[in-house]
């Protein structure tokens, strides 16, 4: 326990939990966007789901219990890390130069702190209803105990502002995941094998996925496209 | 050809420092850096002003000693080469040029441009040997390493300590320099026997030093006058995972 908690917190194994971590979140936010998209499958594929997934409250809140420790734990780490870089170079250049990180690498910390907010925001949006709570958790026309989700998110964007909110933290998460989702591999020590291309390609790929998967559903809503 | 150049001095390592700029007039393009640096110095000197203290040995690219950070990124901008090996034809007539130490808490200046780097001795010193026994050599071939081995230790052996990943990374961090001595002697078979508490020790060392964390901005790769692939930091990742699982071993 010793050993492997002295392992944790040195400067090699904080990247595996760095990397663990970001990879059990950036799974969350394939699967979650995955079920998103059942939205064009009309309002009941949507309903249907989330309604499935309160069938098993045991499972959903060890689900969550999960997911809230993982994000825990890359946070801490990030500012842990984010902390001891800076005591690294107490003076800095008087001329800083670049010369191949990109920007996403360079700002993963105000990237990271950009989801952090969103998340906090869209909790309270539609999971606990503070905001815009008049669209919050009603009921279907047809059938009172089950909950109209896919109302609530269309009735959600129909605020253009609401909409323009969650395009622009899509962006800040791809731009968090362009570089994540190619580091993460790095630390767990998988480039190098034969198959770098792929490696420094993963990151943009799925970015790109998941800010044009998910900036689609507020986007059609606001078009009128999903109704 | 001319230039104007911005440069730190610091006469101790408890004196504030502050950028001090001079002229080169009259500069060869086919003088190295250091060269450059000659010439202003013996005008210093001629004028009876403290020259600038910078660093040099073989000048020639391979003891690592001419550690100066050119218009912030290290041995200046052309790839794969030490700062006695850049030439003034790299640069623009009449431009001018920030000269600085490194920069890391792990790096602590002596004067004007030079450091101490005693923290990748005391990295090496931790692991970065294989312990041979007394008695006659073994015969080379009862040793067969494979070639692509014997290559890409060759090519992580080719480091030659300068400091310029750290001073290049922005987190300060000593990553591809340990990766680089670590992943060397894990690839020949003289560094099998003490291969996990290597890395172990030398992780260890290097934390204690104050370097940084790697977020991989890959800009030691960049940087180094070896160019020194990022995939020996990836090696380094996996050599550690394996030690740390392997348990305590030896020390
Ligand atoms: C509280 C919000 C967050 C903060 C402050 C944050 C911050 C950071 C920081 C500083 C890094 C290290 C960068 C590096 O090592 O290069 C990182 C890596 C990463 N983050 Fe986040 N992050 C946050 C949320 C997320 C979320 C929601 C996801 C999932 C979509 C995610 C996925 C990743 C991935 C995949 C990595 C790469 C891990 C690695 O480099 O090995 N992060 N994050
Ligand atoms: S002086 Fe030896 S490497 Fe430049």
């Amino acid at each position: 326990m010793k050993r492997l908690s002295r392992m944790a917190l040195s400067s090699v194994g904080s990247k595996y939990i760095m990397a663990l971590t970001g990879l059990g979140l950036m799974m969350f936010v394939l699967a979650h966007m995955s079920g998103n998209l059942l939205i064009y499958g009309g309002r009941d594929a949507l309903n249907a789901y989330a309604h499935g997934l309160t069938e098993h409250p045991f499972l959903l809140w060890t689900a969550r219990g999960g997911l809230l420790a993982v994000f825990l734990t890359h946070l801490f780490f990030a500012l842990r890390t984010w902390q001891e870089n800076q005591s690294a170079r107490p003076i800095p250049y008087a001329h800083e130069a670049t010369i191949q990180a990109n920007w996403a690498s360079r700002h993963m910390l105000l990237t990271g702190v950009v989801i952090l907010l969103f998340v906090i925001y869209h909790l309270l949006h539609f999971t606990f209803g503070v905001v815009d709570a008049d669209h919050f958790k009603r009921p279907l026309p047809d059938d009172p105990k089950q909950l109209d989700v896919a109302g609530m998110v269309i009735a959600g964007f129909g605020n253009p502002i609401v909409a323009v909110s969650y395009i622009v933290a899509q962006i800040f998460l791809g731009l968090h995941l362009w570089h994540g989702g190619s580091s993460f591999l790095q630390h767990l020590g998988l480039n190098g094998r034969g198959y770098d291309a792929a490696v420094n390609r993963v990151g943009a790929a799925v970015a790109l996925v998941v800010v044009v998967g998910n900036c689609s559903i507020p986007l059609a809503i606001t078009m009128g496209w999903v109704y | 050809m001319n230039f104007t150049l911005h440069i730190w001095r610091q006469k101790s390592p408890t004196d504030e420092g502050r950028t001090t700029t001079y002229d080169a007039r009259d500069i060869s393009p086919d003088m190295s850096f250091l060269e450059m640096l000659d010439v202003v110095n013996d005008e210093l000197i001629e004028k009876g002003q403290e020259p600038i203290a910078f660093d040099s040995d073989c000048r020639e690219g391979i003891c690592g000693s001419c550690c100066l950070m050119i218009n912030g990124i290290p041995h200046g901008p052309e790839r794969g080469v030490a700062t006695c090996q850049t030439y003034m034809r790299v640069f623009r007539d009449g431009q001018e040029i920030y000269i600085e130490p490194w920069r890391a808490r792990a790096f602590p200046l002596l004067k004007d441009l030079i450091v101490d780097r005693g923290a990748f001795d005391r990295i090496v010193q931790a692991g970065g040997y294989v312990s041979v026994n007394t008695g006659g050599a073994q015969d080379g071939n009862c040793l067969p390493v494979a070639k692509t081995d014997a290559e890409r230790a060759m090519d992580a052996a080719a480091c030659i300590g300068c400091g310029a990943c750290v001073a290049a990374c922005k987190n300060a961090s000593a990553m591809l320099f340990t990766a680089a001595k670590v992943s060397h002697l894990a690839l020949l078979p003289q560094g099998q026997p003490e291969r996990h508490a290597r890395v172990r020790n030398m992780v260890e060392q290097m934390d204690r030093e104050g370097f940084g964390n790697c977020t991989n901005y890959f800009e030691c790769e960049a940087a180094c006058p070896k160019e020194i692939s990022v995939q020996f930091i990836a090696q380094l990742n996996r050599e550690y995972l394996a030690a740390c699982l392997e348990g305590e071993g030896e020390k």
